[in-house]
């Protein structure tokens, strides 16, 4: 388990999962996880954001496209979102965002979205799991050339 | 503008981050890191020791930015943005990393994954800090007046605390009367006080205050809102009444277990748990004379890890009264430990001893058995001293079960959106250091909802939840998280997505100096940013997580695998 090197190549692969985790929620269902010391594995890193619904498309898009191997968007459960419905919207743009992904020749399960309330630490560890491993099993995300999104900045 | 110079502060924690993250690599990579003007690691950053070093570093290095990484902002982010104001830095050029609970405490197996993983965490806040801007608060008002779900002891000394303070107080208990669990409780430890007598002059004044609106029969259905400005739907009799309230305290309090499958409850008569042996000398029933009390029935094992805290004591009550009354009685206590903790209690134990109560240990492994067919005869058990199996006579066997959390806690949790541990309860903000307070601000929780407690615990419990909800009250503002949306009206092309993808109807569109555009009224704004993202020019913008801001911490974590570079 303890693999001393986390780069490509030695005894596998690591991939490097993006995950947003929206702060009431998932954020706190990640805190959860840590305070309930659950183990799972290191490949996600999280940024907070204070809803899913502020998951602009073009971060997953600039984030696939720039090599990471896969982006986790986390929210409250449908009908539990904080702001009301700010999930909702996660939900609906996160089904043509795949389809976009598909389009444009990226494998659509890099990209997922999922529900994780704040008391459910363990699902948090759970999905982590089985999100690394479904993202492992793709292989390295080798994205083509010429679509990179905008770069920091450039607003 | 000025140079940005970031410092970067790495917290050990003590062992929990410096005993798996390599920290002192993680402080050497930082330096490395671009605009870092100062890092450095400390054993506690949240200690003032580690607050007054981020003072003088700001001072001292004229940082503009101020990264750090410890644990997580839920609980912390308050007290290292206080330290950035004491230094005379605008507290939205702070950021945080979460190196504890996303990382040394789920990757304890693998310190070389998850120092490197925290090397990259902090590559990204120092990303995104270097396009921190300084925001300025917003202020909302606080209603003044407060709810009390559960009208226990907890509930009931809480909404005392708040309506002495003249807060008006609204108390919603689900029966019909007010009291709680307690009432079924015929004496209380350690003199032997009629239930009654403590609980009825509470309950008076709780009725007679005249800031306190008690709702008997009452359920909460519905919360929205946030601090300052709930709006409670509570339903009686099928009529909703709704309240508006700048403040929530949760005491629910909890339920015994009932022990059904275990040592033949529920199949035998006369083998009651603690509370039931009440109810059966409340209604006036002869005393037994051959009693076997089993304590730890589902506590303390794999499903049901917890010690109910306060069972021993139930036990040990019980035997006494037992005891007082019929001094020929055999009375055995069967237990695994006798948690007699603090002084009365311990001294209550000697005194059941020297009445002749018997505490035999037993193993859990091996644990006692009911005999007799249709009820209880007789309770065999292993006499773990002796080495031998004994037989004691049982005409009463009393189960000493521990409180559990109430089935409806999920349905409050999500309501109030707190959130609950393991086995149940209410899971408080910090287990030590915020132990009333939820990570949503407003909503505060006290008694056994939390986590069994007895009456002296519930009650300060109840007192530190007032106190803690009278604060927004009394001072009747809030200050709103700067991080609200913004929209720059030149690249604003009026298509009014924002407008419609608002939960809270702050966005319109409006004539302005450069025509028709979007603009936000920051008191309506709760901050969600889902606005900006429906935003197709850019022009919405949420503060503290702006485009560029959220790409710079992407491009900082995909850097490296573009790079193609291990480190």
């Amino acid at each position: 388990m303890a693999s001393e090197s986390s780069d490509e190549g030695g005894n596998g692969y690591e991939p490097k999962i993006l995950v947003f985790a929206c702060n009431w929620c998932s954020y706190a269902g990640a805190d959860l996880a840590g305070v309930s010391r659950l183990q799972m594995p290191a490949n996600c890193r999280i940024i907070r954001v204070m809803c899913s619904g502020r998951v602009r498309p073009e971060f997953v898009v600039t984030a696939l496209s720039k090599g990471l191997d896969g982006v986790l968007v986390l929210g409250c459960h449908p009908g539990e979102c904080h702001y009301s419905e700010g999930n909702y919207f996660t939900r609906r743009r996160g089904l043509l965002l795949k389809n976009l992904l598909q389009f444009v020749g990226i494998e659509p399960e890099r990209f997922q979205v999922r529900w994780v309330s704040a008391s459910e630490g363990a699902k948090f560890a759970d999905t982590v799991e089985q999100v690394t491993e479904q993202i492992r099993a793709l292989g390295p995300n080798r994205p083509q050339g010429g679509m990179h999104s905008t770069e920091p900045g450039d607003r | 503008m000025p140079k940005t110079r970031v410092g970067v502060f790495v917290c050990h924690c003590g062992n929990n981050i410096g005993g798996v993250v390599r920290v002192p690599e993680v402080v050497e990579y930082a330096r490395t890191l671009p605009n870092v003007a100062c890092v450095e690691d400390n054993l506690y950053t949240c200690s003032e020791e580690g607050l007054s070093s981020i003072r003088e570093q700001i001072a001292e290095h004229g940082l503009n930015r101020v990264v750090v990484a410890s644990c997580t902002p839920r609980t912390h982010e308050p007290l290292f943005r206080e330290a950035c104001e004491q230094a005379g830095l605008n507290k939205y050029l702070f950021e945080f990393v979460n190196i504890r609970e996303h990382c040394s405490w789920v990757h304890m197996h693998d310190p070389a994954m998850a120092t490197q993983k925290a090397k990259e965490l902090v590559r990204m806040g120092v990303a995104k800090a270097r396009f921190l801007e300084p925001q300025e608060e917003f202020e909302s008002s606080v209603f003044p007046a407060a709810l009390v779900i559960g009208g226990g002891v907890a509930g009931m000394t809480a909404a005392l605390g708040l309506a002495n303070q003249g807060i008006q107080v609204h108390l919603v208990e689900r029966d019909q009367e007010l009291g709680g669990l307690i009432r079924e409780v015929r004496t209380l430890f350690p003199a032997g006080q009629a239930t009654e007598e403590v609980l009825q002059p509470l309950a008076e004044q709780v009725r007679n205050h005249r800031q306190i609106t008690v709702h008997l029969g009452s359920e909460v259905e519905d919360v929205g809102g946030f601090i300052g400005d709930f709006d409670v739907a509570v339903k009686a009799d099928g009529q909703v009444n709704n309240l508006k309230v700048g403040a929530v305290i949760v005491a629910t309090g909890a339920e015994e277990l009932k022990p059904t499958g275990l040592y033949r409850y529920s199949e035998l008569g006369n083998v009651v748990t603690q509370l039931e042996f009440e109810e059966r000398f409340k209604r006036g029933a002869d005393v037994p004379r051959d009693v076997v009390i089993i304590n730890c029935v589902g506590a303390r094992i794999p499903e049901r890890t917890y010690c109910g805290r306060f069972c021993c004591t139930t036990a040990i009550k019980n035997a006494i009264w037992i005891k007082e009354r019929e001094p020929e009685a055999s009375v055995f206590v069967l237990h695994r430990d006798v948690m007699a903790y603090g002084v009365q209690i311990e001294e209550s134990y000697r005194r059941a001893m020297e009445l002749g109560v018997r505490f035999l240990r037993y193993d859990p492994e091996n644990p006692p058995q009911i005999l007799g067919d249709g009820r209880a005869e007789a309770v065999r058990v292993q006499h773990q001293l002796m080495g031998k199996e004994i037989v004691l006579p049982a005409e009463l066997v009393v189960l000493t079960t521990p409180l559990v959390a109430r089935d409806d806690n999920p349905r409050l949790s999500k309501m109030l959106k707190v959130p609950l541990g393991g086995e149940g309860f209410f899971l408080e903000a910090h287990l030590k250091l915020r132990p009333i307070e939820f990570s949503t601000d407003g909503v505060y929780v006290c008694g056994s909802a939390r986590y069994p407690a007895n009456i002296p615990e519930s009650v300060s419990q109840a007192y530190a939840s007032a106190a803690k909800a009278s604060i927004p009250i009394r001072e009747g503002v809030v200050r709103a998280e700067a991080i609200t949306a913004l929209c720059d009206e030149r690249t604003c092309s009026a298509c009014g997505n924002c407008v419609e993808v608002c939960p809270f109807g702050a966005v319109e569109l409006q004539e302005g100096r450069f025509g028709r555009t979007a603009q936000v009224n920051p008191a309506q704004c709760k901050g969600c940013g889902c606005c900006v993202a429906a935003c197709p020019s850019g022009a919405m913008q949420q503060s503290g997580f702006n485009d560029r801001q959220l790409l710079s911490m992407i491009g900082a974590l995909a850097e490296e695998m573009t790079g193609g570079v291990g480190e």
